[in-house]
Formats: structure tokens, sequence, C-alpha cells
């Protein structure tokens, strides 16, 4: 008697079960009767590794294959199904999968872009990736951008203003607001500086495209009164000086901005100082 | 003294200067707690003594990593490791 119960009783348990698991079998069929038709479309990404644990060994580009019919379309997608499903211990930075926190800046297929705004090249040919170029690798796909935040902080990246406090805001007008645009953009994430060949020779002095662009965020401000003395902080050989409208910078910046015009025009305002 | 000196190259003389101030960072911490941090320094030094003498990459990573180390060590807020 109390069998039979106690079969019930599972039994009335076990029909919710049930009925997920039978028709999970059907769809699971329809799904590879819609889907029958795609190929196999692999994809082969070369990796740079290195790991600091190990410092006598040699850096390495390590090959993984992806199928490109379950992955994402971006390159961000597949590093992440590479350390999902195939090597976990490949390491990279990442945020917010979408081109703005400037995380993911890497070289992939020979120039700077952020991975989560970069589309794999559906084609036969491997995909190679690095880290930054002429950065110190801290591992893996990681620069080590300690210089390149030193650099920012020099320029004082704030408002100043010598007049004592307002009262309120501080009111700008639409045509001076608009003058930030294509500068205030910028997230800072490396792409352009390390494109540029003057500041791979020089970047414990030349403070590079993104920094500069910066700096020229500032000057123009019409809030910011400190102007004269942030380009005087410039006037030497190497710190603004050292630019010589390579422009790589903007051919690679991810946010589609144009440092190498920042930096001409601090150059013409010192010259007209 | 008819010892000749020894002839150091660059490198060499980078790593003997790190260790250096290494030991006159370890001055600056309480008395009681100093032969902690020599232990500390010399354990960091020895654990890659293997390293081959014309692996220069991996020598100047190594002496980068240990300048950061003294930076991050040599804070007055630190004052004693466990080895």
């Amino acid at each position: 008697m109390s069998f039979s119960l106690a079969k019930q009783s599972v039994l009335g348990l076990t029909r919710p079960v049930l009925k997920y698991s039978v028709p999970s079998a059907p769809v699971a069929i329809a799904r590879t009767f819609a889907t029958e038709a795609p190929a196999k479309k692999t994809k082969t990404f070369q990796i740079y590794r290195w790991n600091p644990d190990q410092p006598a060994e040699k850096p390495k580009l390590q090959s993984y294959e992806i199928d490109m019919n379950n992955c994402g379309p971006m390159v961000l997608d597949a590093l992440i199904k590479i350390k999902n499903e195939i090597d976990p211990t490949l390491t990279f930075r990442r945020s917010c999968r979408e081109g703005i926190c400037g995380s993911c800046a890497m070289n992939i297929g020979g120039s700077n872009t952020l991975a989560c705004i970069c589309k794999i090249e559906v084609d036969s040919k491997p995909t190679k990736i690095y880290p930054l170029p002429h950065t110190y690798v801290v591992k893996d796909l990681v620069p080590d951008l300690t210089e390149f935040y030193a650099q920012y902080k020099s320029i004082e990246p704030f408002l100043k203003q010598k007049t004592p406090l307002p009262e309120r805001e501080n009111l700008q007008t639409i045509e001076d607001r608009k003058k930030l645009d294509g500068l205030y953009e910028c997230i800072l994430c490396a792409c352009c500086s390390t494109s540029c060949p003057s500041y791979w020779w020089n970047s414990d002095q030349y403070l590079g495209p993104a920094v500069l662009m910066q700096a020229y965020r500032w000057m123009i401000d019409s809030r910011d009164q400190f102007g004269p003395e942030r380009r005087q902080a410039l006037q030497n050989p190497f710190s603004l000086y050292r630019c010589h409208t390579i422009m790589n910078c903007a051919k690679t910046c991810p946010k589609g901005l144009n440092p190498g015009l920042a930096i001409a025009q601090i150059k013409k305002e010192m010259a007209l100082e | 003294m008819s010892t000749a000196p020894v002839r150091r190259s660059g490198l060499q003389r980078d790593i003997l200067n790190l260790y250096r101030e290494c030991f006159r960072a370890a001055r600056l911490k309480p008395e009681a707690n100093r032969p902690h941090f020599h232990a500390f320094i010399r354990m960091q030094f020895r654990k890659h003594s293997d390293v081959k003498q014309r692996d220069f990459s991996t020598i100047e990573y190594l002496l980068r990593t240990g300048k950061r180390q003294l930076k991050v060590f040599s804070a007055p807020s630190i004052e004693d490791v466990t080895v």
C-alpha cells in the first residue's frame, strides 16, 4: 500500500520532468533538420602566448581552430569562446564588449584595434592576434600600460580655473561645447599611441597621440583657464614635437578620432604664442 | 689586493645595483623585521639563479619586475614580510 502511494507521488513529481524531457528530443531533431545545410566553417586564430611564471620560455604563437557556425561575429567572441571551451589559460582584458571601455585593445591582423568591435574576417587565412606593439607584456595579450597612464596623469586632465569657484554650474555655449566633439570621445585604449613609430622610440619622453589629444581637449575647453600654462609645459623638443605627422594614430583609432589633427592644432597655437 | 677587478656587463651591474638598493630599502624597515626582509630579498634573487647568462630578454624582464617589486615593498606602510 505504502509502495503504491510512494509510486504515485513519485509519478506525480516526475510528471513535470517528463513534460520537459519528452519534447526535448523532437526539438533537437528539428534543429538538426533546420541547420542541416551549413558546412563546417573553421577559422584559425594564431594568438601570442607568453607566461610570466616561466620567464625563460620564449613567447610563441599558439593556433586555435574555431567553428564559425557557433561563434559570434567579433574577434572578442572568438577569444571568449577559446577561453571558455579550448584553453582557459588564455589571458586578455575585456569588459564592455561594445567598444566603450577600451580594455580589449590588441593588435589584430597587423593593426591595433578593439577586439570587441573588430569583425572576424571569414576566409581561410589565419588571423594573428598580438598584444599592443612596443608595450611590456604582463601576460599573453595583456600589455603593461603603467607608463601610458602616468603620462596621462602628467597633463593634468581636469578642469583648472584661476577665478574662485562659481556659485553654480560652469556654463558653456553650444558652440564652445561643439569644439570638444571629436576629442572627448577618446576612451584611452592606447591603440593610437602604440601604433606611432615616434612613440615606439621615445615613449619615455614623447607623450604620444592619445595623451596629447586629451591635453588639447583641456586647452580648448572654454571653462579651463590654464591653456597657456598647459602649452608651456609641452614647450620642449620631446613632449609634443616628436610628432612627425605619421598619422598612424588617425588610421588605427577604433573610435574614428583624429589625434594627429589635435596635435597639429596644439603646434599651431604654440607657434602663434 | 692582487686580484684584478671583475669586468661586468651593464646588465650585471644593473642586477647588482638592484640587489644593493633592495638591501638599502630594507634598512628603513623596523629593526626587528629586517632579517625577514633580507631573507625575502635573497629568496627572490635565488629563485631565478638558473636563468642563462645570455638570456638577455628574460633577465631584463626579471629586472623590470624586480624594480616594480622594490617600489611596492619600499612603501613605509609595509613593515614586515613573511617568507
